[in-house]
């Protein structure tokens, strides 16, 4: 950790979002646990629920502004706001904007613009904000990695994640073929063209099933509820685990 | 027309289409990568479009006050037409003026969008496609489902087919033992257009741009046989909407750079046509510029939805489109099919159909699109503000399920406490379950996800639950 990145993350707060919270807590759970072992002590303002993003990406606006209100007052105190999910974060960075400009709430708006840019997906917290690429896990399986549709392209992370994941030890990272693909998930899209949306997942699975791997990680649980729900129908035999998982797994404590 | 989630459907079930579309999507995809990487300025270019574009919008009526005066100046005459009926009138009766009952088309989509073959047929004038991929699909009887490579759902096989059963019947016949050789498909085309060329009087056209200053048209072509309609024919009359203008020459530098790279994964476009009104003694004696609106003023109007009209119709979208692969084109219901489909056909045509209403849903907006678009155009965003408005159009009256659904989850959303309790009932639910980690098929609606996909069975403890119980109810 660099020093000037120790005093600008004073007040950390975790943002599992409702998905996570309800669905998958393993992820969140997993978060807190890497974290505190880096020595960050991070909070849970237990005021939060949902981001929204499910309401703004249907249609539903004014559905989405309470929760935009909300989000900005429960997490407006900290100085860093960390999330396990990149499509989460990219509502909040992304879309706030303009669902405050709807609500023509020129505070509202104001707030937003401050808050927006202190909102972090997991891997950008950890090796922009920490510094950090090896966060010393361990995690013995042939692992690939599913790149998601928001953290690629409206986040913009990068290779991040696969930093983090080539520096856990006793891993075998493999390349997953057609990595950028978007596995077909997509929020509602998943029910409203859900033939459309399994074709896609099809072949994201048969991609991942090409590489041999245990484990298929990924930074948006979402996404791998979906892949790994077709994975599970194939009784494929392939484990689905948020990155976040990865990088907490330990000797003593293996995910 | 259906919902885009039922003519999908036929889309999926049609293996062979599948096949086709995947192969050539994946093709272009990979070409135009490689063209596009190689130049070094490529993002500086995409901005510079998208200004010249966005200044283009921003002044419209004036350039095209320009562009009207330099066409006539340069001896073009020039009409404009409202909607579809407007110019398909004005085409009819500059055909009919001229008493022939065929004519040469150069690819359009501003001809398919109005519909002008099916309203010349309607008066028992013939309009024949002289691109290739436009004749495969007019002779096949078919709808075209990609921008750029109308028969793109085809193979060489079903080409083949449709060469031996059709051509004959509206012109030279496909030779005997046609085989499904690009080359000899290409001849077998040659063969047939090559009469229809020599013996035609009129050409209807497109432009891709249309210079203001100059009163110039380009065309941008890959075969030639555009080249051959603009030039050999008496008359031309051009359909051209009123977003093609751009300022001056010296604005279409960017575009040559960003067109081809972007649309065929070329460097530089085989056949670029350009022509200013008429020259005596070359060329066409009489051309005519039909100027057509068709909705996009009404596009221009909304403040996010203008950039939908920076399109230059290059495809790249539907190339690299996850659904539009896998779905094609023809789900769309358009003659815009893939991203920039699903966001300009309900812009055009406005939301009040069902298919309309679902197209803005057609996409799991992966943002693949927007990386590509030469102009960046910001289709996820537009999908997002084009749902946005379908929700609203429907507020105030006999609420949907969906919207029941989604304001009470707002409600419980709104309030922690609310949500607590919420979850509560879904670990109760859980401990019901026993050891199962996974849910089979579910009733409705969830069985929509359940079909063909294990449904994850909820924890028996929430995140919050662990939370409080590992670092006390205070918020650390
Ligand atoms: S929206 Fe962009 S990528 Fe798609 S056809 Fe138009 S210019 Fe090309």
């Amino acid at each position: 950790m660099t020093a000037s990145s120790a005093v600008a993350v004073q007040r950390v707060a975790l943002f599992a979002t409702c998905f996570n919270d309800t669905m998958f807590p393993e992820a969140p759970k997993a978060t807190v646990r890497l974290l505190e072992r880096l020595g960050i002590s991070v909070e849970f303002p237990l005021e939060q629920t949902c981001c929204g993003q499910m309401f703004t990406n249907t249609g539903y606006a004014d559905e989405a502004i309470p929760l935009v209100r909300s989000f900005v007052k429960t997490f407006g105190p900290y100085d860093a706001i960390v999330a396990p999910s990149g499509s989460c974060v990219g509502s909040v960075r992304e879309q706030y904007a303009s669902l405050a400009t709807r609500a023509g709430d020129a505070g509202l708006s104001r707030d937003v613009d401050q808050l927006a840019p202190r909102v972090y997906e997991l891997s950008e917290f950890l090796v922009n904000v920490l510094g950090r690429t090896d966060v010393g896990a361990y995690f013995p399986h042939r692992t690939t990695y599913h790149p998601t549709c928001h953290s690629l392209r409206m986040l913009r992370v990068g290779d991040r994640p696969q930093q983090l994941l080539s520096a856990v030890r006793g891993i075998t990272l493999v390349d997953l073929p057609q990595a950028a693909e978007c596995c077909g998930f997509g929020g509602t899209f998943a029910m409203k063209n859900a033939d459309v949306s399994v074709a896609m997942g099809s072949d994201k699975v048969r991609h991942v099933r090409e590489t041999q791997a245990e484990v298929l990680v990924a930074g948006d649980n979402s996404c791998l509820a979906h892949i790994g729900g077709l994975l599970g129908r194939q009784r494929a035999g392939v484990r689905t685990l948020h990155l976040a998982e990865v990088l907490a797994s330990t000797e003593e404590d293996p995910a | 027309m259906p919902k885009f989630p039922s003519m999908a459907r036929d889309g999926l079930a049609n293996t062979q289409q599948r096949r086709n579309l995947q192969h050539a999507t994946h093709t272009i995809r990979s070409k135009r990568a490689t063209v596009v990487d190689e130049v070094p300025d490529w993002e500086e270019l995409r901005v510079r479009g998208a200004a010249v574009k966005d200044q283009v919008l921003a002044h419209l009526d004036d350039y095209l006050v320009q562009l009207e005066a330099s066409l006539t100046a340069s001896g073009a005459t020039v009409h404009w037409a409202r909607d579809a009926d407007e110019a398909n009138r004005i085409v009819r009766d500059l055909v009919q003026a001229k008493e022939v009952d065929e004519l040469v088309k150069v690819k359009s989509m501003a001809t398919q969008e109005i519909e002008l073959n099916e309203a010349l047929e309607e008066v028992g004038i013939s309009a024949w496609e002289t691109d290739l991929a436009e004749l495969i699909v007019q002779l096949g009887h078919d709808r075209p489902s990609h921008i750029l490579v109308p028969a793109i759902h085809r193979n060489r096989s079903e080409i083949r087919d449709i060469f031996r059963e059709e051509m004959g019947a509206v012109g030279t016949p496909a030779p005997d033992g046609l085989t499904d050789e690009p080359t000899d498909l290409a001849e077998a085309a040659r063969r047939h257009l090559r009469e229809k060329f020599l013996r035609a009087k009129v050409a209807v056209s497109g432009a891709n741009f249309a210079v203001a200053d100059t009163g110039t048209l380009v065309v941008l072509e890959s075969e030639g046989n555009g080249r051959m309609c603009l030039t050999l024919p008496e008359t031309l009359i051009s359909v051209v909407g009123i977003e093609k203008v751009v300022p001056t020459w010296e604005d279409l530098d960017v575009f040559m750079q960003l067109l081809p790279r972007s649309s065929t994964g070329e460097r530089m476009n085989p056949y670029t046509s350009m022509w200013t009104g008429t020259t005596e003694g070359d060329g066409p004696q009489e051309v005519h510029v039909v100027l057509l609106d068709n909705g996009r003023t009404s596009v221009l109007a909304d403040e996010v939805g203008r950039q939908a009209l920076r399109c230059i119709r290059c495809s790249a979208c539907l190339n690299v489109c996850p659904v539009y692969e896998r779905a094609g084109g023809h789900a769309y219901g358009s003659v815009y099919p893939g991203p920039i489909g699903a966001i300009l056909t309900p812009q055009l045509r406005g939301t009040s159909s069902p298919l309309d209403q679902s197209l803005p849903y057609a996409s799991s907006l992966c943002g693949a699109c927007f990386d590509v678009c030469p102009v960046r155009i910001q289709i996820p965003e537009l999908l997002v503000h084009l749902r946005t408005q379908v929700v609203d159009e429907h507020r105030g009256g006999r609420p949907s399920a969906e919207g029941v659904a989604m304001r009470t989850a707002s409600w419980m959303f709104a309030d922690h406490r609310r949500y607590e309790k919420a979850q509560r009932a879904s670990t109760m639910s859980s401990k019901l379950l026993g050891e199962r980690t996974t849910l089979g098929r579910l009733p409705w609606p969830a069985s929509s996800w359940s079909g063909a996909r294990d449904a994850p069975a909820p924890p028996r403890e929430t995140f919050r639950q662990w939370w409080v119980r590992t670092h006390g109810s205070e918020s650390r």
